[in-house]
C-alpha cells in the first residue's frame, strides 16, 4: 500500500471518530441533569422557558441536533451561555492561544529534561544514578500538579520573588505553569526514552556496532537514538493535546485564561454550546496530532507503514 | 547485551555520552534562573505601582456572565456594574440605609409611598457624552421587564404596578406599566402597593439604565446575545467606562470623563480579576498582585487573625445560611420533627469550630439590622424541648426515625457543616440514620427544584436592605420557596404588610410573619454571613457594609505608612 492511501484511509478514521465525538457530546451534554438557566435565585418558569425559545432549546432534539451540525461545518460554534456576549469562537479564540504558548513551553521542557534524563539513565542501567533519575522520574508522575503547582508559586514567587505567582496580562506566572506541566510529563518521556533505548540498546546491530569500534557516544546518539526515541515521538500527539487542553489545575492555580478552565466551567454551567466547542476542538487536536505522528512514525520507521 | 558503563581508565570516551542529561537539564535551570532573576528585578510590586497610578486591583470570585444589567444576577457581575452604571439612587459609602444621590438630584413618595417622583440631574452624561434623560430609564425598565428579553432577575422589578403581568405576557401594552417620564427629567414610578423602602431597592442593578442608542445600533431591544457590550461599544453612565475585558484574565475600567460627578472621583481605574480558587486569590495577594480578595481560604483564616496589623477583614453580611426541608416527605413533614431538628443543633460550635470565618448563629431567618429590623425567636440549642417535639412527631427515640438525606452541593464547606449537623442529630436525638448527599452545582438545583430531597442546603443574600428580601420568598408559590411549604397565615401576614406604610408597623407585621416560619420551621437557619477577605491598607474610604456593594467613586489608593502589613 502506497504512503498516500494509507494517509488517505488515517484521514476518513479521523473524520469519522470526528463525528462520532460531536454526536456523542451533543447527545451526553443534554442528557445532564439541570440545565443552563438555573440559579441560586430562581427563575420563575415563563422566563425559562423564553430563555430555551431565545436559544433554540424548545425546538425538537434531534432538529437542534442538525442545526448544529449546519452550523459546525461552517465553522460556527454558537453563542456562550456562561460567557453573554461572546460567541463560542471567540472564547476559544481567546483562550487558545495561551493554552498553545503553555503548552509548547511545557513540552518542550518536558523534551529537554526527559529525553537525555531517559538516555543517560539507560546508559547507565541499574547504577545509582539510573536509579536517582528513575526515582525523580516516578516521584514526578506520582505528584500531582496541583501539589507541585502551588509548591513551585510558594517557592519561586512568594519566597524568592522570581516570578509573580497568578494572573496573566504583565504577569510571569504561566512560566511557572509552564514548569509545572513540563516536569510532570518529562517524567512520563523519562521513563518512557529509558525503556525503549534499552529494547533498542540489546538489539544486535547495536553489538555489531559496538564490535566495529564505534564510539559509544556515536553508538548511543546515531544508531540508538533514532529507534530508541520512536516511542516518545508516538507519545508526542497526545501528550501535546494533553498540555493544550488538560491544563486546567495549572490554569486555576496560577490563574491563567487558557482553555482548560472553559472545558471545566462550561460542563459544570450546562454550556452546551461551549461544551461542544471545546471538546470539538480539542478532538481535533488530538486526531490531528496523532494523524501528524503517523506521519512521522511512516517516515521514522517505514515498518508501521507496511504493517497497515 | 551491551552494557556502557563508565570506563574509569579512559574518562573522556564513555562517560562523554553521558553528559547531556545532567548538562542539559543544569544549563536549563540556569537559563531559567537567570531569565527568572531577569524578571524579577523589579523594584516595586503591582499594588505599589497600582497605587501610584490609583489603579484598583481586585479579585473578584468569578468570571461575569455579562456586562449588560439586564442580563447579571451574581454579586461578582454586580461589583463591574457599580463601576461602570449608576441608578437612580446610589451606595453610600459609610451606610446601608443612607441614600446617595445618583441620577436623581432627589425624589420624593406620596402619602403612603404608593408612587415615586425622581427628579434627575441635568448634567447626568452617558459615556459618550450624550445626556441621561427619564426616557433612558422608562427604556431600560421597558427592556428588563419585555417577556423576549428573559432577563433572569426581571421579578425585581414586579414593584411597579402591572410591571409582572407585562413580563408574564399577559399585558401587552407597556403604557401600562407603572413607570413614566415626566419631560426630560423626572421619573415617575407607580407602585403596586406603598414600599417606603423603594430607593433602596432601585440601588440594585436590575434598575440600572442602559443606552438605547448603543443596544440598538447592536442589535433589537431584546436580543441577550450582542457586541454592544464589549470594549469599544459599551456604554453605561457609570463613574468609569468599559476599557478591556478579556475572559478568565480581567475586566478593566477607567475614568470616564463625560460622568457628572468626575472631580469627585478619585481613582483612575479599576481592574477585576475572576480568580476562582480562593487559594490562588490569597497568594496574588500575598504576592501584591491585588489590592483587595473577593474572599478568602477558611483555613488560614485563624493564621491571619494573630498577625499584628493584619488585612483580614470580617464584616457582617446580609445573608442567612440554611437548611430547607422538604415539608411534602416523611419525616421532614412533620413540623414537630422539625422543630427538633432546628433546637438540637448548637449553631455556635459551627461557626466557632466548622466555619470559623466569625458568622453569627442564627436565632432568625432574617439577619439583624442594627437600625432596622430585629427577627423575632430565640432558635437555639434546646436538648429537653427538642425531645420532647421528637415525641411529639411519635418517635419514642430517635432511632425510630426513617432513614433521611441531607443534601448539599458539592463543596468541602458544605460538607464540613452537614456532618456537624449529622453527628449534633446523631448525638441530640438518636437519629442514626441519616445520609450526606452532595451533587454536582446544576444537578442539585434541580433536585431542589424538584423537591427530590428530604433536608437540603441553602443560602441567601439580600438584594437590599429589608426583611422583604428574606420573607418574601416563603409566601405560597414563590418560585424560590421550593420546600411545599404554604401558610394561610403567613400569606396574609406579608399581604398585610406590604400595605402598610408606616416603617415601625411594617416591621411589626413582618415580624409576626416570620414568626410563624420560625414556628412551622420549612426552613433551619444555621448562621448569618460574614464576608471574610483580605484588604491592602493602600485602599482608603473602603467602610464595612452589610451589603458589600461598595460605591467606587468614593475609593482612594493612597500608600500607608511604611512598617504596616505588605
Amino acid at each position: 500500500m502506497d504512503t498516500a492511501r494509507f494517509l488517505l484511509s488515517r484521514l476518513a478514521q479521523s473524520l469519522f471518530a470526528l463525528f462520532c465525538i460531536v454526536t456523542i457530546t451533543f447527545f451526553l451534554a443534554r442528557l445532564a441533569p439541570g440545565g443552563p438557566f438555573l440559579d441560586e435565585k430562581a427563575v420563575p418558569e415563563h422566563l425559562v422557558e423564553q430563555m430555551k425559545r431565545n436559544y433554540g432549546f424548545d425546538q425538537p432534539l434531534p432538529r437542534q441536533y442538525l442545526l448544529y451540525l449546519g452550523r459546525l461545518v461552517r465553522g460556527d460554534l454558537g453563542p456562550s451561555l456562561g460567557n453573554k456576549g461572546f460567541s463560542v469562537n471567540e472564547v476559544i479564540a481567546e483562550s487558545f492561544p495561551v493554552s498553545l504558548a503553555l503548552g509548547l513551553c511545557g513540552l518542550v521542557l518536558a523534551l529537554v529534561l526527559g529525553i537525555p534524563a531517559g538516555v543517560f539513565a539507560a546508559a547507565r542501567r541499574n547504577t545509582r544514578v539510573d536509579y536517582a533519575l528513575m526515582g525523580f522520574a516516578m516521584v514526578g508522575i506520582c505528584l500531582p500538579t496541583f501539589v507541585i503547582a502551588p509548591l513551585l508559586g510558594e517557592f519561586f514567587a512568594l519566597r524568592l520573588g522570581w516570578f509573580d505567582v497568578a494572573l496573566w496580562e504583565g504577569s510571569t506566572a504561566w512560566i511557572l505553569g509552564a514548569v509545572t506541566l513540563g516536569l510532570y510529563y518529562s517524567a512520563y518521556i523519562a521513563r518512557l526514552t529509558r525503556g525503549s533505548m534499552l529494547d533498542v540498546l540489546s538489539q544486535d546491530f547495536v553489538r555489531t556496532a559496538k564490535a566495529k569500534g564505534a564510539r559509544p557516544l556515536r553508538i548511543l546518539f546515531v544508531h540508538a537514538f533514532r529507534g530508541g526515541v520512536a516511542p516518545v515521538v508516538a507519545f508526542l500527539g497526545p501528550a501535546l493535546a494533553g498540555l493544550i487542553g488538560g491544563s486546567f489545575v495549572v490554569e486555576s492555580v496560577f490563574g491563567l485564561p487558557g482553555l482548560g478552565q472553559h472545558f471545566i466551567k462550561a460542563a459544570s454551567n450546562r454550556d452546551y454550546w461551549l461544551i461542544n466547542g471545546t471538546v470539538t476542538v480539542f478532538a481535533v487536536l488530538i486526531l490531528a496530532m496523532n494523524f501528524l505522528v503517523d506521519v512521522l512514525q511512516a517516515w521514522l520507521d517505514p515498518r508501521s507503514r507496511a504493517a497497515k | 547485551m551491551l552494557r556502557l558503563r563508565r570506563d574509569r581508565t579512559r574518562p573522556g570516551r564513555l562517560s562523554r555520552p553521558t553528559l547531556p542529561g545532567p548538562g542539559v537539564a543544569a544549563l536549563s535551570f540556569v537559563l531559567f534562573a537567570v531569565a527568572a532573576t531577569a524578571v524579577s528585578c523589579r523594584k516595586e510590586t503591582r499594588v505599589e505601582r497600582a497605587a501610584r497610578e490609583k489603579i484598583l486591583l481586585l479579585g473578584n470570585g468569578a468570571e461575569p456572565k455579562a456586562l449588560d444589567p439586564h442580563l447579571v444576577s451574581s454579586v461578582g457581575d454586580a461589583n463591574i456594574l457599580r463601576a461602570l452604571f449608576e441608578g437612580l439612587v446610589a451606595y453610600h459609602p459609610e451606610s446601608d440605609t443612607v441614600h446617595e444621590p445618583g441620577v436623581a438630584e432627589r425624589w420624593a413618595a406620596n402619602e403612603d409611598f404608593s408612587q415615586w417622583r425622581f427628579f434627575l440631574r441635568a448634567d447626568a452624561k452617558w459615556s459618550n457624552g450624550e445626556p441621561v434623560t427619564a426616557h433612558d430609564f422608562v427604556y431600560s425598565y421597558h427592556r428588563i421587564l419585555h417577556p423576549e428579553m428573559a432577563a433572569p432577575y426581571a421579578s425585581m422589578l414586579y414593584f411597579l404596578k402591572n410591571a409582572e403581568a407585562f413580563n408574564k405576557g399577559e399585558l401587552e401594552d407597556f403604557a401600562e406599566v407603572g413607570v413614566e417620564a415626566v419631560g426630560d427629567h423626572e421619573l415617575v414610578c407607580t407602585l403596586e402597593r406603598p414600599a417606603p423602602f423603594f430607593p433602596d431597592v432601585v440601588k440594585h442593578t436590575t434598575w440600572l439604565p442602559v443606552h438605547r442608542g448603543t443596544i440598538e445600533r447592536h442589535g433589537v431591544m431584546t436580543d441577550n446575545y450582542t457586541d454592544w457590550q464589549k470594549p469599544g461599544n459599551h456604554v453605561g453612565n457609570g463613574p468609569f467606562a468599559l476599557s478591556e475585558w478579556r475572559i478568565n484574565a480581567h475586566v478593566k475600567v477607567r475614568r470616564n470623563p463625560h460622568y457628572w460627578d468626575a472631580a469627585a472621583v478619585k481613582l483612575n481605574g479599576v481592574d477585576f480579576y475572576p480568580i476562582e480558587s480562593a487559594f490562588t486569590e490569597e497568594k496574588a495577594f500575598r504576592n501584591g498582585l491585588i489590592h483587595l480578595s473577593y474572599t478568602m481560604p477558611e483555613n488560614l483564616i485563624a493564621r491571619y487573625r494573630e498577625m499584628e496589623d493584619s488585612p483580614l477583614r470580617i464584616e457582617t453580611y446580609n445573608g442567612s445560611y440554611f437548611y430547607r426541608c422538604n415539608v411534602k416527605k416523611a419525616p421532614t413533614d412533620n413540623a414537630d420533627f422539625r422543630r427538633a431538628l432546628a433546637l438540637a443543633i448548637d449553631r455556635s460550635v459551627i461557626v466557632d469550630y466548622v466555619t470559623r470565618g466569625g458568622q453569627t448563629p442564627a436565632h432568625g431567618f432574617t439577619p439583624p439590622s442594627e437600625e432596622g429590623y430585629q427577627p423575632p425567636g430565640d432558635l437555639g440549642l434546646d436538648l429537653a424541648k427538642a425531645g420532647e417535639h421528637l415525641r411529639r412527631a411519635g418517635y419514642a427515640d430517635g432511632g425510630e426515625v426513617p432513614e433521611f438525606t441531607i443534601l448539599i452541593n458539592t463543596s468541602e464547606a458544605h460538607k464540613n457543616i452537614a456532618m456537624a449537623i449529622q453527628d449534633m442529630w446523631r448525638k441530640n436525638l438518636g437519629i442514626s440514620r441519616i445520609r450526606i448527599e452532595n451533587q454536582e452545582w446544576k444537578v442539585f438545583q434541580q433536585t431542589v427544584l424538584d423537591g427530590a430531597y428530604e433536608v437540603s442546603r441553602a443560602g441567601w443574600i439580600g438584594d437590599y436592605v429589608d426583611p422583604e428580601t428574606f420573607l418574601g420568598m416563603w409566601v405560597t408559590g414563590d418560585s424560590n420557596n421550593n420546600t411545599g411549604w404554604s401558610s394561610a397565615d403567613y400569606d396574609r401576614l406579608m399581604r398585610e404588610s406590604s400595605l402598610l406604610s408606616d416603617p415601625a408597623r411594617r416591621y411589626a407585621k413582618l415580624a409576626e410573619a416570620e414568626a410563624v416560619l420560625l414556628d412551622e420551621l420549612p426552613v433551619i437557619p444555621i448562621y448569618w454571613y460574614t464576608r471574610v477577605y483580605l484588604l491592602h491598607p493602600d485602599v482608603r474610604n473602603w467602610h464595612p457594609l452589610l451589603l458589600d456593594n461598595r460605591p467606587y467613586k468614593h475609593i482612594d489608593l493612597e500608600p500607608a505608612p511604611k512598617g504596616g502589613p505588605r
